[in-house]
């Protein structure tokens, strides 16, 4: 068996048994690594002789019977998140060659709870995208299909850990970027409350919107990463001052009794129809266990993507004038006599590619003189109904159910010519971010292609715990087959 | 309907430069996007209040205690061009 | 036709915070360029923004001391525009919804009252600081100021000439120096003021095309300023031109003001509600709580010790020009009783010393006990006023108390009649022909005869005895 593609509760026990120490599942990740990442290029920057170091480390402080949640475990995250003294790049030009001096709070709580980086994880540049085929450095592959993309932004976090490249990571999500290449990775992805983990560090998108959540080979670790990375943060003034429960309390609870959502908004033409017949199975599946399936309806989900188009982008457009070529990152003159307006247009058009170009051009546009009214102003109006929508169903649901794409991962080079068919592409997660709602994505079977499909689970403010309980219940008791990409 | 001209004065506000040809690309697909937003046009908003926090939450503080700072050589160690502590730039005309 | 101007002020007062408004970086001025940074100032890449409580609690304060309704709920926002020493490319302030509005000042000009209008008070972030050089094609950026906590105040346009505006700056100034919320310092920038202002022909309701005027670093350049503005709007309006809306930088070399036409484009700021930070609320208790700790405001303060101490007006507004000079001066009253006597030595003599070396009250060596025991000295007759002014040289100098001095150089008063008497006998014997010319009615020689005795005695006779017993002898 190789360790590589072990969760982290199975690797804990066996470190505590002493069945086998950090050094060989860091190497038994690097030998995978060796292996696979020219094909499925999950990284932009290794961190093999850090990694290596840290795990002799960390086997000393086992035998000394020091161990931590995380002692030993190779993680990943995804290069949006700061890292002291390592280069993060967020996956543009722009930022190439920065090096923080600070580590952001997600990453000092991982380290602290003995985890070990095993890298940078590509991601869309800025996380502006859904397939990662806008990262400035590579483009990652779907495990399951190398000529289709893995999905975005934080795809590189999801593909490394459905190819075993790492033992579970970290990525963030502003509009699905978490959730939907879960889905198309087949892994299990969740996008926290807004304000449950900690945004210090995390170099913005869309401040508004931006969450950090773990990818997992199961739900328990799932439950063990939220554990660690949620809670307040003075740090971040959007973090939010409540305490956090035990998550791993909720995974063998059972849900009986529940009433799951269904919205009927959700199932529109143009699902495929295998995802469409995988969610059929999987509601039956969940009606199996006790649960009561109903509809609900939420009548603004055909604004979200319009309005999220909207604050998205105006959000970003204001966080993306910092890279300006003065204090970090690129800086591009044509030399002799330029001026500083010249410096600013040729940086900044040379740092950012096309996706994050149009993005802040919509932003800056929605937020101009003359049309902040009509753009932003409206969107965030259309917000609060999207937001009212899900209090008014929570009223008579435990949980929501949806799938998590309408489709199962495309062709890698499919959409990039036509950034709308790529936006509605979100269509199902990007709700979830306008309310600021938890969300899981957890495999919930395959195509006959061979391509995973995920089921996509949403729940109140703060009932993560929710989440975790009812894809921990489906999970196990789920016929589904569980498969390995064969890469 | 975003006009070119528009497209170059947005551009420049962004402090973002587009070749004529660029120019062209994203005005018809800003007009693609914009387009589809317009939708929202559809939804009454009458009196419903913009959502700009998810979650509601108010009054977080700082005490006024200096930290330390991290220094200059942190800094300045991104910086592309530095002189004496300071980060240079093209000369700014006032 | 006669023109009146219109005028308004925007102050930014910089906060006398230990630490910066959204980060734990130190305020103090001078340092090392780039010291006082960290990654929050810096801009960098993911790093976020936590409000300072003292910040607000300070604006609250000046949100007071001008009568302004403070909002109970009210948020950042952020104003986009580029430069370099802007980190973040934008500038954290408050749009619609500034911590206070609808507040006012009242001035005195020329013995006139009159209530200048407050729109609003917000807090904002200042920027860094921008080093040209001129030898090289370069300017440098210093980020120790970007973040270090402003409050605008925005006027109304109340003001209808230049002192108006000068006394109204000079008020706010005041407050906000005797609030310990702004050190004033205009050379170093922590209180700068721009204006705004147009001309109207008298009578009409309708305000004009307004200028706006920047780079007056000083309470006389802003009235300068505005002076020049007038004078040059005023041409243009009777040579039947018009008056652009730009931005004009004062010249203070030139005397002139500049148009920043053509290098300034025209701002869309694209302000919208900062995601990073979370509204402030403000409950009625916390406002309470402030309200307590506030001092007396010069205003307050002046009226009081006209009503109080019995001075004129003008003596009050002088001896409140600070707090540590209103204090001093009410620890003196206290400990010699004399008000009026205690005025005009902290006005004379205390102040005449001080700004002769360009050193403030609490740095005087003469302390209030000292000054009040040399006033009691004089009262009880130990010493004369024109001794007193040696004795209060010399406390000034060396900081000895004046018993010590007096003691010392022999200056108590002499007011043994017997020793007056002997000295002015020797006084008029030895001017024969003035004492003739004194009876033939020649009255104005008494004088004379009072510095003669003052003469004899080195000025230590007590000038009440040696009237009364000069007369008696003249008589005689």
């Amino acid at each position: 068996m190789e360790l590589s593609r072990l969760t982290i509760h199975e690797l804990q026990e066996m470190i505590k048994k002493g069945e086998t120490t950090s050094s060989d599942i860091v190497e038994s990740v690097f030998k995978r690594i060796d292996a696979v990442e020219d094909k499925v290029r999950s990284y932009i920057t290794l961190l093999r002789d850090s990694a290596l170091e840290e795990a002799q480390q960390a086997d000393r402080e086992i035998k000394k019977g020091n161990i931590k949640t995380l002692s030993g475990i190779p993680i990943a995250v995804k290069d949006i998140m700061c890292t002291r003294g390592v280069r993060t790049t967020c996956g543009s030009r722009i930022l190439h060659n920065y090096v923080p001096p600070y580590d952001s709070t997600v990453v000092m709580k991982l380290r602290e709870a003995g985890a070990i980086f095993v890298g940078k994880a590509n991601m869309d540049e800025f996380a502006m995208g859904s397939s990662t085929e806008t990262s400035y450095f590579e483009i990652t592959k779907n495990p399951w299909d190398l000529e289709r993309i893995p999905g975005g932004s934080s795809g590189g976090s999801a593909a490394a850990v459905a190819a075993d490249e790492c033992i579970a990571s970290l990525g963030s999500d502003t509009g699905g970027s978490i959730r939907q290449p879960a889905a198309l990775c087949g892994v299990v992805g969740l996008k926290p409350t807004y304000g449950r983990v900690s945004r210090f560090g995390l170099i913005a998108f869309a401040s508004s919107l931006d969450q950090i959540g773990p990818f997992t080979k199961d739900v328990e670790d799932c439950a063990i990463l939220m554990n660690l990375i949620a809670g307040h943060d003075p740090m971040d003034s959007t973090s939010v001052p409540t305490s956090v429960p035990d998550y791993r309390e909720y995974l063998s609870r059972g849900i009986a009794g529940w009433t799951v959502g269904i919205p009927k908004e959700y199932f529109i033409e143009g699902i495929d129809p295998e995802v469409s017949g995988a969610i059929e199975k999987a509601i039956k599946e969940i009606e199996g266990l006790g649960a009561k399936c109903i509809e609900v309806s939420l009548p603004h989900t055909d604004y979200c993507v319009a309005a999220y188009y909207i604050v998205a982008p105006a959000e970003a457009s204001s966080n993306l004038a910092r890279y300006d070529g003065v204090r970090y990152g690129l800086r591009s003159e044509s030399g002799e006599g330029e001026d500083l307006l010249e410096m600013y247009k040729r940086t900044r058009s040379e740092g950012f590619g096309a996706e994050v170009k149009r993005r802040i051009m919509i932003g800056t546009y929605a937020l101009s003189s003359g049309y902040y009214d009509a753009y932003y102003k409206k969107a965030s109006q259309v917000r609060t109904l999207i937001k009212r929508d899900f209090e008014e169903s929570f009223k008579k649901c435990d949980v929501i159910l949806t799938p998590t794409t309408p489709t199962p991962a495309f062709k890698i080079g499919e959409k990039t010519d036509d950034p709308l068919q790529m936006y509605l592409s979100d269509i199902f997660t990007l709700s979830a971010n306008l309310a600021g709602i938890p969300g899981i994505s957890v495999p919930c079977g395959y195509t006959k292609a061979g391509l995973p499909i995920g089921l996509q689970l949403l729940a109140g403010h703060f009932e993560e715990g929710k989440l975790i309980q009812i894809a921990s219940a489906y999970e196990k008791h789920s016929k589904t087959e569980k498969r390995r990409p064969e890469i | 309907m975003i006009t070119k001209e528009e497209v170059g004065h947005v551009a420049h506000l962004a402090r973002l430069h587009f070749s004529e040809e660029e120019q062209d690309k994203f005005t018809s697909q800003l007009n693609d996007i914009l387009t589809y937003i317009d939708k929202l046009n559809q939804v009454d908003t009458a009196g419903i209040p913009p959502t700009t926090h998810a979650i509601s939450l108010n009054n977080a503080f700082r005490e006024d205690v200096v930290k330390e700072s991290i220094g200059r050589d942190l800094a300045l160690t991104n910086a592309p061009d530095e002189k004496g502590s300071c980060f240079r730039v093209p000369k700014v005309i006032e | 036709m006669e023109y009146e101007p219109v005028i308004g002020l925007e102050v930014h007062a910089q906060l006398l915070t230990e630490t910066k408004i959204f980060c734990s970086c130190s305020t103090k001025f001078g340092a090392a360029p780039n010291s006082h940074t960290c990654p929050i100032c810096l801009g960098m890449p993911g790093v976020l923004p936590v409000m300072n409580r003292k910040v607000v609690e300070y604006t609250i304060k000046m949100a007071l001391a001008t009568h302004c309704r403070i909002n109970g709920e009210n948020s950042f926002a952020r104003k986009n525009y580029f430069y370099p020493d802007l980190p973040k490319g934008y500038q954290i302030s408050q749009y619609a919804y500034p911590l206070a509005e609808d507040g006012y000042v009242d001035v005195e000009t020329n013995g006139e009252k009159k209530r200048i209008g407050i729109t609003r008070i917000h807090m904002e972030e200042d920027a860094g600081k921008l080093v040209h050089d001129e030898n090289s094609p370069s300017s440098y950026v210093n980020l120790n100021r970007a973040g270090v906590p402003l409050i605008e105040i925005v006027s109304e346009p109340d003001m209808r000439n230049t002192e108006e505006a000068a006394d109204y700056l000079r008020r706010l100034h005041e407050i906000l120096v005797y609030l310990e919320i702004c050190d004033g310092n205009m050379e170093e920038g922590s209180f700068r003021c721009d204006a705004n202002i147009s001309l109207r022909p008298k009578g009409e309701d309708k305000f004009g095309t307004r200028a706006e005027l920047k780079n007056m670093n000083s309470f006389r350049n802003v009235q300068r300023a505005l002076e020049y503005e007038i004078k040059r709007q005023q041409y243009i309006l009777e040579s039947g031109g018009e008056v652009v809306q730009e931005t004009r930088l004062w010249d203070d070399s030139q005397g002139v003001t500049h148009s920043m036409r053509g290098k300034e484009e025209a701002h869309d700021y694209r302000y919208f509600p900062d995601p990073d930070l979370i509204p402030i609320v403000i409950s009625g208790e916390w406002i309470e709580k402030v309200r307590e700790t506030l001092p007396e405001l010069p205003l307050a303060k002046r009226e009081r010790f006209v009503r109080e101490y019995d001075i004129p007006p003008y003596d009050a507004g002088v001896l409140t020009a600070s707090r540590n000079l209103a204090d001093y001066y009410e620890e003196t009253v206290r400990l010699c009783g004399r008000p009026k006597i205690a005025s005009n030595w902290v006005m004379g003599d205390v102040l005449g010393h001080l700004n002769e070396e360009k050193r403030e009250i609490k740095d005087c060596t003469v302390r209030p006990p000292a000054l009040a025991e040399m006033i009691k000295l004089i009262e009880d007759g130990t010493i004369s006023g024109k001794i007193a002014k040696e004795v209060f040289e010399d406390m000034y100098k060396s900081g000895r108390s004046p018993k010590e001095i007096i003691e010392e150089k022999g200056l108590v008063q002499i007011t043994d009649e017997d020793t007056l008497q002997k000295a002015i006998e020797e006084v008029l014997e030895a001017s024969p022909s003035q004492v003739e010319q004194y009876k033939g009615g020649k009255d104005k020689l008494f004088g004379y005869f009072v510095g003669q005795v003052m003469k004899a005695t080195r000025g230590k006779a007590n000038p009440k005895l040696v009237n009364e017993l000069l007369k008696k002898m003249l008589a005689d």
